[in-house]
């Protein structure tokens, strides 16, 4: 599948390694200027109450600012445009109620942290506690406590949706599966936190924002309207970032209060967060509740889902999309890569005293296909048959491509069914039947479970117009300027912060220019040197920015070879480009010989063609339902019944993602998705008492998958080029986190098939597992629960 | 998550650290790896002004056999021992513990004695040390102490140290050859505080039948019925496992506070018993 050379579909390594290998990358921590203000913020202890007053020791009055500081400062709004959303206002330093535990409510400042540290605790903040919403179910009860009395309900948003007729399908149905399935409370937990640095340049006249942002045009906008001051005087900059995943993509009300402070300071003010504020208040994710009926012939054909999801959204929404997306996209992909001819929804975008919910790496995906993958397979069980052949025989076939499918999502290419039958054939599933057949020598439990899944990648203006946000991110843009002497420099306004796009955007250049991608530099992050464009999230970079650099690229070439040509003598259409030379029929020019023409030799230039070799476009692929990846992932897991441990013992996956651009750099993001699906499946967890507080703050508690949790990976591929795209590739950095909770699930459903038990909540840790096999062992009555 | 500020200061023997102490009224702390120390001062759960650096006592460091027993110094590090860089007179127990503790970062600074002082029932060397019969060796200004390790513990995260006490080390025995011991925990993720920790260490030379339970309570505890059963236990014995199950079961009602149909209860006994197997099978 690799490509000779160095342009699309090389394995060339990426350039970003070799700074970041020898640990000389550059973040915002890492940013030194003289005279730095340190904020520590003071954040409530409850849950939910009043706050009667803030009372800051005299000697530290001018240290502690409060909302009543910033009078000009608006609450963060975002209300998307979806019939029945409620309207609700964040403001970014609370004064009159706290919502979750950790709310921020004022700023203290030192010389360094814990000078800052020092103070933000010498702050009485005087709460009358109220009680706290926790429960995302019981939040929609009439006799709940209301987060906001003008409400009515702790209900954001609810929507109902019928395709087809669900009671046919009920009349139709040889078997009826009823299951729910819940997924806890996540952080997305980046290796590096929240970090912003804002400082007033007098030279320029502006606020200079170093931040780690996945979208710093997109905040621009929302720091801009919040803070009422020009976008011309507000220049956000992202470094490097160690991470993101969708937690640096909403404007946190820490980072609309460092601004402002800076504004207000004319010094240079710092906040970077700690990992107990990263868990405790950066954007929660994941938690799920889902109640399924799905109705299925006598051979596990589906007839109908109906579906009640619930989403803990948490206490307030944030910046841009606010929370509907994630109920939004769990009902559109609950059908999954399957013909549903009947399926009815109803969703519940929750409030409770939490934190509030952002966007993490597949967004609703996980727990639709959670959903759907475990149902698939209890259909296949009720029918006695294999869940991976009742899988693929659900599938949408690749002769219907392209296909619409129940929720009016436009599959675009692929097949399917293969890539099950590729997993399996992978995953080497004969010899686990045998091995399951003789049994494990320590006792354990063998099993193997498979997840299916598509993922929407790169849509556009039509799709996020329908998810009623603000900023619609159906664009982007790249410049591309050629220096004097032939090397490039391509600024985009995407966000690079893992996904190598500093190595694959030059794979691009070199694939139409034949420039060698060490004289290409991509620019990225930095809302001065770049056109504007919308950031890297929803799986769209490469798509997107690729299209508009290669787009680019091709414009350059254009007048390049008008130049060349004029140059040799010959026409246009015989010129070829490869390995930094451009050839005529009888004789050839380096490129950098053109561009020093085409900068400081006009003279030499052919009429009409005026100097300069710089262009800037906007890209959109030419459909906006999206392209879609999909792909199989399996695993095989070892059940300890005693304690519950499970441990994996094999994966593998097999995914189409059109054509790849870089081989390494793909395989780096499904392993990376993979590892982070593992933490969802088993160990990731941010529980909350009765009273609102959260009860894994640090490392500690919150548990992350390391090396020794995460198992070599088989990865196979399939290339199913998409029509609409540049080259035919489509987005993929979020599908690898959106299968494992299911295919882990599924497996661990196969190994215990002899005791019954089913897991059908996240993370799957050894006090549920034992728990679920104490349940089908009936040593526990329906009501009654393992005391854990 | 930044402490306080704090004064250092970096001693280099065993009297400056307790005069020093002595000097701000025993309201210091003693730093050796500072592996949990500096953790629990950053989140503010803990807080000194003073810190007094130990790591450089060349005492605390060293390594010896004395009287048919083995002294090993409070600032010697778990890697040290997993590294083989100090002699383990106990057939590989100690280096066996040493090698799963946390992670190897954690192990190059963190040391055995901070491990005990510190007092968590969930760590690695109490429980370890418990079921060796180890004891502690204390100094305060005057007087050197021995105190059995199971009295040194008495407490959740609580020891017999009065204030300015320096703890100098661990004494093990010599185990014969013959010796049969065993370790097991559970994490549920590797690296992490343990969830159960059994450890078995069977010296019928040394007249010593020890089972100890750790991450069960607030401190590691003897299993006073499983200690006894296995002087004479046969595992070839027909009843040998039906007999095993009745004493763990009782053991643990009588020992710890979790219900019979509690997670917590069953794996204890699960991990218990897994410690019994691998050392009787030895």
């Amino acid at each position: 599948m690799d490509k000779p050379g160095k342009g699309v579909g090389a394995r060339i390594l990426r350039k970003e390694d070799a700074r970041h290998l020898h640990g000389k990358g550059q973040f915002v921590s890492d940013i030194q200027i003289p005279g730095i203000i340190e904020v520590a913020f003071v954040r409530s202890s409850y849950a939910h109450g009043i706050i009667k007053n803030i009372q800051i020791p005299d000697e530290f009055k001018d240290k502690v600012f409060q909302a009543s500081d910033f009078p000009n400062v608006k609450p963060i709004i975002a209300v998307p445009k979806v019939e029945g959303f409620k309207y609700s206002e964040h403001p970014a330093l609370a004064f009159e109620r706290v919502r979750f535990a950790g709310e921020p409510i004022a700023m203290a400042i030192g010389a360094n942290r814990s000078i800052a540290e020092d103070i933000a605790d010498s702050v009485y903040v005087d709460i009358e506690e109220l009680p706290a919403v926790v429960d995302l179910l019981e939040a929609t009860q009439s006799d709940s406590p209301l987060i906001r009395e003008e409400w009515g309900d702790n209900i954001y948003v609810s929507k109902h949706s019928q395709y087809g007729d669900i009671e046919l399908a009920q009349q139709q149905a040889a078997v009826r599966i009823e299951r729910s399935f819940k997924m806890n409370r996540q952080s997305a937990a980046p290796l590096e936190g929240r970090a912003i640095l804002a400082m007033w340049d007098h030279r320029l006249n502006e606020l200079v924002v170093y931040i780690g942002s996945q979208s710093p045009h997109q905040t621009r906008v929302g720091m801009a309207q919040a803070l009422g001051i020009d976008e011309n005087q507000l220049h956000l900059i992202t470094p490097d970032m160690g991470g993101a995943f969708g937690a640096k993509r909403v404007l946190y009300p820490e980072e609309l209060m460092v601004v402002a402070l800076a504004l207000k300071l004319k010094k240079p003010v710092r906040w970077i967060d700690d990992k107990r504020e990263h868990l405790m208040t950066a954007i929660h994710c994941r938690e799920h509740h889902h109640k399924v009926i799905a109705y299925a012939d006598s051979q596990g054909k589906i007839l109908g889902l109906d579906v009640d999801i619930h989403v803990d959204a948490g206490a307030y929404s944030h910046w841009p999309n606010g929370p509907f997306m994630e109920t939004g996209m769990a009902s559109r992909n609950i059908p999954g890569p399957y013909v549903v001819p009947n399926y009815r929804v109803k969703t519940f975008t929750v409030a409770t005293n939490k934190s509030p919910i952002g966007a993490y790496r597949g967004v609703a995906r996980p727990a639709a296909c959670f959903t759907i993958e475990r149902i698939i397979d209890e259909i296949a069980h009720a029918v006695g048959r294999e869940p991976y052949m009742v899988r693929m025989e659900n599938m949408v076939p690749e002769e219907s491509m392209p296909y619409r499918n129940i929720t009016n999502l436009l599959f675009d290419s692929g097949n399917y069914a293969e890539s099950v039958r590729r997993a399996a054939e992978l995953i080497e599933f004969q010899k686990i039947r045998l091995r399951q057949q003789n049994g494990e020598k320590d006792g354990r439990f063998i099993g193997v479970g498979f997840a299916s899944f598509t993922e929407q990648t790169a849509h556009g203006c039509g799709e996020w117009v329908s998810r009623g946000v603000p900023v619609i991110p159906g664009y982007e843009t790249a410049s591309a300027r050629m220096m004097t002497d032939g090397s490039l420099i391509i600024s985009v306004g995407i966000v690079s912060h893992g996904q190598g796009m500093e190595t694959s955007l030059a794979q691009v250049a070199c694939e139409e220019l034949g420039i060698d991608p060490i004289h290409v530099s991509i620019r990225h992050g930095d809302t001065q040197t770049s056109a504007f464009g919308m950031g890297t999230f929803a799986s769209r970079s490469m798509v997107m920015a690729g299209g508009a650099v290669a787009k680019a690229c091709r414009l350059l070439k254009s007048k390049i070879g008008v130049i060349t040509a004029h140059l040799l003598g010959c026409q246009l259409e015989d010129l070829r480009f490869e390995d930094d030379l451009i050839h005529g029929p009888t004789s050839s020019i380096a490129l950098k010989e053109v561009a020093r023409i085409a900068h400081l030799r006009q003279e030499a230039l052919p009429k009409g063609i005026d100097p300069l070799l710089e262009v800037l476009v906007t890209y959109e692929p030419n459909i906006d339902t999206g392209v879609f990846t999909y792909a199989t992932q399996v695993a095989v897991v070892a059940v300890d019944v005693d304690t519950g441990k499970v441990d994996i013992l094999d994966y593998a996956i097999v995914e189409d993602c059109g054509t790849v651009v870089n081989p390494l750099i793909v395989d780096g993001q499904i392993i990376g998705g993979i590892a982070q699906g593992i933490g969802t499946a088993l160990y990731e967890e941010i529980p909350y008492n009765e009273n609102g507080q959260p009860l894994a703050t640090t490392l500690a508690d919150y548990l992350i998958p390391g090396a020794t949790e995460i198992p070599a990976i088989k990865i196979g591929h399939m290339v199913s080029p998409s029509e609409h795209t540049e080259y035919g590739m489509k987005g993929m950095g979020e599908g690898g986190a959106i299968a494992p909770p299911a295919a882990i699930a599924n497996a661990i459903r196969d190994a215990l098939k002899s005791l019954g038990a089913e897991l059908n909540e996240t993370p799957m840790t050894p006090p549920r597992v034992y728990a679920a096999i104490m349940k089908a062992k009936g040593k526990l009555s329906k009501s009654s629960e393992v005391t854990l | 998550m930044k402490s306080g500020k704090v004064n250092y200061h970096s001693v280099h023997s065993i009297d400056e650290a307790i005069t020093l102490s002595q000097t701000h009224g025993g309201n210091v702390k003693y730093i050796a790896g500072g592996q949990s120390l500096t953790p629990m001062m950053n989140l503010r759960l803990i807080f000194s002004e003073e810190i007094i650096d130990i790591s450089k006592i060349q005492e605390l460091k060293q390594s010896y056999f004395f009287q048919g027993r083995f002294f090993i110094g409070a600032a010697v590090t778990h890697a040290m021992i997993e590294d083989g860089k100090v002699n383990d007179p106990t057939n590989g127990y100690l280096q066996y513990v040493a090698q799963g503790i946390a992670y190897r970062g954690v192990r190059n600074k963190g040391t055995i004695g901070g491990s005990i002082v510190n007092a968590d029932p969930s760590a690695d060397w109490p429980t370890a040390l418990l079921a060796l019969g180890a004891s502690v060796m204390i100094k305060d200004l005057t007087n050197d102490i021995e105190t059995p390790i199971g009295q040194f513990h008495c407490g959740l995260m609580q020891t017999t140290l009065k204030e300015s006490d320096l703890v100098k080390g661990v004494v093990v025995p010599e185990l014969s050859k013959e010796a049969k011991w065993s370790y097991v925990k559970f994490c549920h993720k590797m690296g992490e505080f343990a969830h159960s920790i059994a450890a078995i260490v069977i010296d019928p030379n040394l007249g010593m039948f020890n089972a100890a339970l750790g991450a069960a309570g607030d401190k590691p505890i003897l299993l006073p019925r499983l200690s006894d059963y296995l002087k004479s236990v046969n595992i070839s014995n027909n009843d040998f496992e039906i007999e095993l199950n009745d004493i763990l079961e009782r053991d643990l009602l009588e020992n710890i506070n979790y219900l019979p149909s509690s997670y917590e209860f069953n794996l204890h006994r699960s991990i218990i018993k897994k410690a019994v197997m691998e050392a009787l099978i030895k």
